[in-house]
């Protein structure tokens, strides 16, 4: 889920306000941005670049490599089978508040076509120095300053912290990954670990979860089998655990969720978890120094 | 949005699995009326939480004078703090088995899981963490639903009830489940009667909170989440805010950010006074979002907390500042404010407030956990 410059992407829904904003930004930065869907607009020309009615059509014009989504929560499913359907391998959604069953049957329809998704409910992926899909400020350079620390996050306005608190400490961030905040999403914090393990330009990685879920835990097993040192910052401490219905998601989630719970699990896993998120950025920095 | 088993199992009719028949009630002479109606039956607490026959909350009736005082009773109960307010009278049914079922979102498989065991009852996370053998779990690709004949290929060899049957309400269960964007439906128990019938004892519903603009009549049957005065005018706003004991009043964008800021006030010694996210879409409201966390007269002190990625730290930065200037309140104000927007930002706080942004959230932490024990400034 680490995005190259050199791969192509399209905006879903370019023609609206976040979308226009965020497109330009994303282009300046160096993204390829080659065009966007507006079913309204098609034919049109918005930020200079072609406006297609559908990922479908704009794929008759060249294969694309990503596409991002500016999409109101109800329009999301149509608008992620369309970018599934015209072989787009990844998939980016921003969107907060999508039902979670229309979440599910994207990952449905993913996973027959070898679709990757990431989010919903995500800020995005940035490759420091090269481009960013999405809506993260990689553009400002006292958060983001290219280096060889791999950030991984569930939320995007704390993954902005975690990144400015390594710049803080004179690291770098070699890449972004955000995950998003929803209880169903495409790329997990495992997912995302084994992707920054792989990236050669990356040699440590800040984690950063939250209380709920599993995927801290499930993160936790992978990453007894890295080399790279990590340090992680679990939001959540001082927060009360949310109130669960019924049996049936003790019955499957067992005692997963709680911040002991995933602060024991990493540790085990040789992860240092830290109580702030600068201890995160300091823990790296000694772990770095040569 | 969790949903109280009388409005959980109207769910249940309209798909056409059957529960005992029943009144709705809100004082202890309606309930000896229906039980008059009814004839031997069970009064039970309507709250939307478990746990309301271990703390009292559901008692078997034999007749309309020992409804009502059991209603009388259990109206006067609190359950995990809610008040009880509403009564379910239901008709009594001969009990010969007690069986589990529900459908859920589940994160591991990314899908619908259908949960069941044929044997159900107060005790079924034991039975699943013990005999997880006996817990049939099977996953569904939400595109194609589950069918019938796949439900009774997956059930065990032997069952207390008529397979055919089982697996058919089975099907309804996940039809249920689908129709009505739920995160959870749950049988629990399931019973099969004396005379070989299967019926919803209770009902689990819950209503993902994302779906609710779609499912509108529909949440208007749920229960509201119990909120304050406060949080009630915060969430009419559209704003997602939880009062707190502590003395630091705090405003940040961003969930993840905002508890965060609520663990480091923590850590350096101080009590936050809220929660309040200005995140997503509402990046917007900071001049609002303000003015209510103000309100709350705990607050010795605001620290202002912004990272913007979505959220630009101008607009909110912007709408902070105008807040301040209109409310003028006597509390000392510390910011930290980094990402999108945040030259803008911090050169109006500067130019406008004449206060220095700390550079590192830390640090602002500390000086409001300072301020918030020396008092009003």
């Amino acid at each position: 889920m680490i995005i190259r410059r050199s791969e192509s992407v399209l905006v879903q829904g370019i023609t609206g306000k976040q979308g226009t904003f965020w497109s330009e930004r994303m282009r300046d930065y160096g993204t390829r941005i080659i065009g966007g869907v507006n079913p309204k607009r098609a034919g049109e020309k918005h930020l200079d670049l072609p406006v297609w009615a559908s990922a479908r059509d704009a794929t008759k014009d060249g294969k694309i490599d990503v596409a991002v989504m500016f999409i109101p929560p109800m329009g999301v499913k149509e608008a992620a089978l369309d970018a599934i359907e015209a072989g787009i391998g990844k998939i980016v959604c921003l969107t907060e508040h999508v039902p979670v069953q229309d979440t599910m049957y994207i990952l449905a329809a993913a996973r027959e076509r070898g679709a990757r998704l990431i989010g919903p409910n995500t800020a995005g992926v940035v490759t420091t120095g090269e481009c960013f899909v999405g809506f993260m400020p990689a553009f400002n350079p006292r958060v983001f300053r290219k280096g060889s620390v791999g950030v991984v996050s569930r939320s995007g306005s704390l993954g902005t912290l975690l990144c400015l608190n390594l710049v803080q400490v004179g690291l770098g961030i070699s890449a972004f990954v955000g995950i998003g905040g929803d209880p169903i999403i495409g790329t997990t914090t495992k997912d995302a670990l084994m992707a920054l393990d792989a990236d050669p330009g990356t040699t440590a990685v800040a984690l950063v979860g939250e209380i709920g879920g599993s995927m801290e835990e499930e993160a936790a097993e992978y990453a007894r089998t890295m080399k790279k040192p990590i340090a992680a910052f679990i939001a959540g401490a001082a927060s009360p655990p949310g109130k669960k219905m019924g049996h049936a998601g003790a019955i499957v989630m067992g005692d997963k969720g709680s911040y002991a719970g995933k602060k024991s699990a990493l540790e085990a896993a040789g992860v240092t978890v830290c109580a702030t998120p600068s201890a995160v950025a300091d823990d790296l920095r000694k772990r770095l120094a040569p | 949005m969790n949903f109280e088993e009388h409005a959980a199992k109207p769910l249940l009719r309209a798909v056409g699995i059957e529960t005992p028949p029943g009144r709705l009630v809100t004082s202890p002479a309606d309930a000896a009326r229906a039980a008059a109606e009814i004839g031997p039956c069970v009064v039970k607490a309507q709250v939307p939480t478990g746990k309301r026959g271990k703390a009292g909350g559901i008692k078997l009736a034999k007749d309309a004078q020992d409804a009502e005082a059991h209603a009388a009773a259990i109206l006067r109960l609190t359950i995990a703090d809610y008040p009880v307010e509403r009564l379910l009278v239901e008709a009594q049914v001969p009990i010969a088995h007690e069986m589990y079922a529900a459908v859920l979102n589940d994160p591991a498989s990314k899908g619908p899981l259908l949960l069941f065991s044929a044997e159900g009852g107060m005790d079924i996370e034991e039975i699943a963490a013990t005999r997880p053998e006996s817990l049939v779990q099977l996953r569904a690709d939400i595109r194609n639903g589950l069918s019938r004949a796949e439900i009774e290929a997956a059930l065990p060899a032997r069952l207390p009830c008529d397979r055919g049957a089982l697996a058919d309400l089975l099907a309804k269960l996940y039809a249920a489940y689908a129709a009505n964007d739920a995160e959870l439906v749950e049988i629990n128990p399931l019973v099969v009667t004396k005379d070989g019938r299967l019926i919803a004892l209770d009902c689990k519903f819950s209503l993902d909170d994302s779906a609710v603009p779609r499912r509108e009549p529909l949440a208007a049957s749920g229960t509201p989440d119990k909120l304050t005065a406060l949080e009630t005018r915060a969430k009419d706003l559209g704003l997602k805010f939880i009062e707190l004991d502590g003395e630091v009043g705090v405003l940040a964008n961003g969930a993840g950010l905002t508890m965060t800021t609520m663990d480091a006030i923590r850590h350096y010694g101080g009590s936050p006074a809220n929660f309040m996210e200005i995140g997503g879409e509402s990046y917007t409201k900071a001049k609002p979002a303000l003015e209510i966390v103000l309100s709350n007269k705990n607050v010795k002190c605001l620290l202002v907390n912004f990272c913007g990625a979505f959220a630009r730290t101008d607009v909110m930065a912007q709408g902070v500042i105008d807040a301040w200037l209109a409310l003028k309140p006597q509390v000392p104000v510390f910011f930290t404010i980094h990402g999108t927007g945040e030259d803008e930002a911090v050169a109006m706080v500067k130019q406008r407030l004449k206060i220095e942004p700390f550079d590192l959230m830390d640090d602002a932490v500390k000086a409001a956990v300072a301020a918030s024990k020396g008092g009003r400034a």
